[in-house]
């Protein structure tokens, strides 16, 4: 139903905002075929705003300082109202923002999402990725527990081994060889600036993404406005019941499962001087941990846990097919799910401990991955025949 | 209509008398504090826990208060420098009875008895190993030498512990009338540091199961919504 041409009032004279939300929210043409694997972007939109409130109100609770750190996450946990509700949501909260980051992307792999014109949709995305990780990093350094102190002096350790600068620069941004009250404080500040940092690259992945449309399964990109439908009242119907089972999961999670994906150590106070049995990167980071414990360098091995993301980076230019999706390419629809499995093959080995078999499972599913992108991707975009 | 209506107003009026059930008849965990009052707390602190979170194993406020004063906290120095003690209240955190880590290992031949917070989650094998440990004592085997202040205990993979087994038949009264057998108290109180290792755990299930009931009901009616608009597509 058009609207009825009137003079435009005040603040559209002024500031369009209403016609800009009503073009890019209402009216905006959206392929009539997008299956539930495009509600995630939906998802992680909630997933933020939702780990922003619960983070300011977990701020307001938290001292930033290795005597009271542990103490005051106890606090929040115990002593304030509802402070157990708002922890449980931050923490559940990490979870399903990488699971459902993980999905969005792989979605995004095998649809050929990354393509033109959408290669900075993809690499905003990715950088954005990168973002909430080093966020996450931070964060899980915040309760000062025993895994947040050794998890942290692993990746300090990794980061060491870079020739001439790593010890230096670690040292200067973390003001010490070791974690301390500076780190703990300075990672308190990088936490909370980085989160909404990403709220900033969020409104530029959402605006490249209205620049350039959204992809669909088949890959071919609507020319009609008959092929599309208004994003309102059909996706935003769809994605509010997606969003009632994405929530499910979540408050599952939060009531009945807060320990499922918790480490019990980080129960314990860190202590500099007590190295814990083993220690274990929380779920979303093992597949990286496991690269950097199947080198038996530790620089090599940084490099290629560094390298698995910048493959990903470098995509749009390895796959030089216009064809998008994987399911009208019959050797990448053979090798990106191999390349799927490798990751989650990679993420249950980093929190096993290292046996041999491990070792090997490792090593194998790294070398897929490697191959897939580096191997794979440029000769089969050079050479195959699509259906 | 009406009936329905005095049905509700019927059921809502007994509402008061179910939730005041829980403070007459005893769980395990209620049990389980009376053994911590009683025997843990003679060693063992919960340093992050506050005398006012007892509320939510039926502690009264007075019952709390009263347990609260009854300890001693280190509270300044006098005029004269002297240290200054204070009675506790129901918002500081239940100590351990030593005043520092020194004195705690002086008084436990070297080893210190842990902090009870969270034990029930970073204690491998969690409450279930504190319950086996506290029931797990048994004489020294012929031919086995412990140093002196350790334990045989068959819980622990090196065979000893250093505390003294610290449960015995009939050594407290339950109010409620339940014996207490070293097994009852043991599962007592091992339910008892389960949920303090889990705070809010019955709020955390009970709001849960209102949460996910009311994203249910949304689920479907967004459900048919999205179907109905769907199949009025052009």
């Amino acid at each position: 139903m058009p609207a009825p041409e009137k003079t435009p009032g005040w603040l559209e004279r002024r500031l369009p905002v209403m016609s800009v939300l009503r073009r890019e929210y209402i009216a905006f043409p959206m392929p009539r075929n997008l299956n539930a694997l495009w509600s995630f972007g939906a998802f992680l939109m909630v997933t933020m705003a939702i780990m922003i409130a619960s983070g300011l109100f977990l701020a307001i609770n938290y001292t930033p300082d290795i005597t009271q750190a542990f103490a005051s996450v106890e606090a929040i946990d115990r002593q304030i109202p509802s402070g157990w509700f708002l922890r449980s949501l931050h923490m559940g909260g990490v979870t399903m923002l990488f699971a459902c980051l993980y999905i969005h992307i792989a979605r995004s792999l095998w649809y050929g999402s990354y393509k033109a014109p959408r290669e900075l949709l993809w690499l905003t995305g990715l950088g954005m990725m990168l973002m909430v990780m080093v966020t996450a990093f931070a964060g899980y350094v915040l309760p000062w527990g025993q895994m947040s102190y050794w998890g942290a002096t692993v990746v300090l350790n990794a980061a060491h081994t870079i020739p001439l600068i790593g010890k230096p620069v670690s040292e200067l941004l973390l003001g010490g060889e070791t974690l301390g009250n500076t780190a703990l404080h300075r990672l308190f500040v990088l936490h909370f600036t980085m989160a909404f940092a990403i709220l900033a690259v969020i409104a530029l992945h959402v605006i490249a993404l209205h620049v350039v449309k959204p992809n669909n399964p088949s890959g071919i990109d609507p020319v009609s406005p008959k092929q599309t439908l208004p994003f309102h009242p059909y996706y935003t119907s769809r994605d509010g019941f997606a969003l009632c089972l994405f929530l499910m999961v979540y408050a599952g999670l939060v009531f009945f499962l807060p320990d499922l994906l918790t480490l019990a150590d980080n129960y314990v106070q860190a202590n500099p001087l007590v190295t814990p049995r083993d220690i274990r990167p929380e779920w979303y980071f093992a597949p990286f941990y496991a690269i950097l414990r199947a080198v038996p360098s530790r620089l090599g091995g940084l490099l290629l846990a560094v390298g698995s993301l910048a493959v990903l980076f470098a995509l749009p230019s390895l796959d030089r097919s216009p064809t998008r999706p994987a399911t009208r390419r019959p050797l990448v629809r053979l090798s990106l799910p191999l390349a799927f499995l490798s990751f989650i093959l990679l993420g249950v080995a980093g929190m096993h401990p290292p046996t041999e078999t491990w070792l090997i499972v490792s090593r194998m599913a790294m070398a897929w991955w490697f191959i897939h992108f580096l191997v794979v991707m440029p000769l089969v975009s050079e050479r195959e025949i699509t259906s | 209509m009406s009936r329905l209506i005095r049905n509700f107003v019927l059921a809502a009026s007994l509402a008061p008398l179910l939730a005041a059930l829980p403070a007459c008849a005893s769980t395990p965990a209620q049990r389980g504090l009376i053994v911590f009052q009683h025997v843990c707390a003679a060693c063992h602190g919960m340093e992050h826990v506050d005398y006012g979170d007892m509320a939510a194993f039926g502690l009264s406020p007075d019952a709390i208060h009263n347990w609260a004063a009854d300890q001693q906290l280190p509270n300044g120095t006098d005029d004269n420098g002297d240290p200054k003690t204070r009675p506790a209240t129901p918002t500081d955190p239940i100590l351990s009875p030593y005043p520092n880590e020194a004195v705690g290992r002086l008084a436990n031949h070297g080893l210190l008895p842990p902090d009870l917070s969270r034990l029930a989650m970073t204690l491998p094998g969690g409450a279930e190993q504190i319950r086996r440990i506290l029931l797990s004592y048994a004489p020294t085997p012929a031919g086995v030498k412990l140093d002196d202040g350790r334990y045989y205990n068959t819980a622990l993979k090196w065979k000893h512990i250093g505390m003294p087994p610290p449960l015995q038949d009939g050594m407290l009264t339950y109010p409620d009338g339940t014996k207490s057998t070293t097994q009852q108290m043991a599962t007592d109180v091992s339910a008892f540091l389960n949920d303090v290792a889990h705070p809010h755990v019955a709020e955390r299930r009970r709001i849960g199961v209102y949460v996910l009931a009311y994203l249910v009901l949304m689920a479907v009616l967004t459900f048919v919504l999205q179907r109905r608009i769907w199949k009025s597509r052009p």
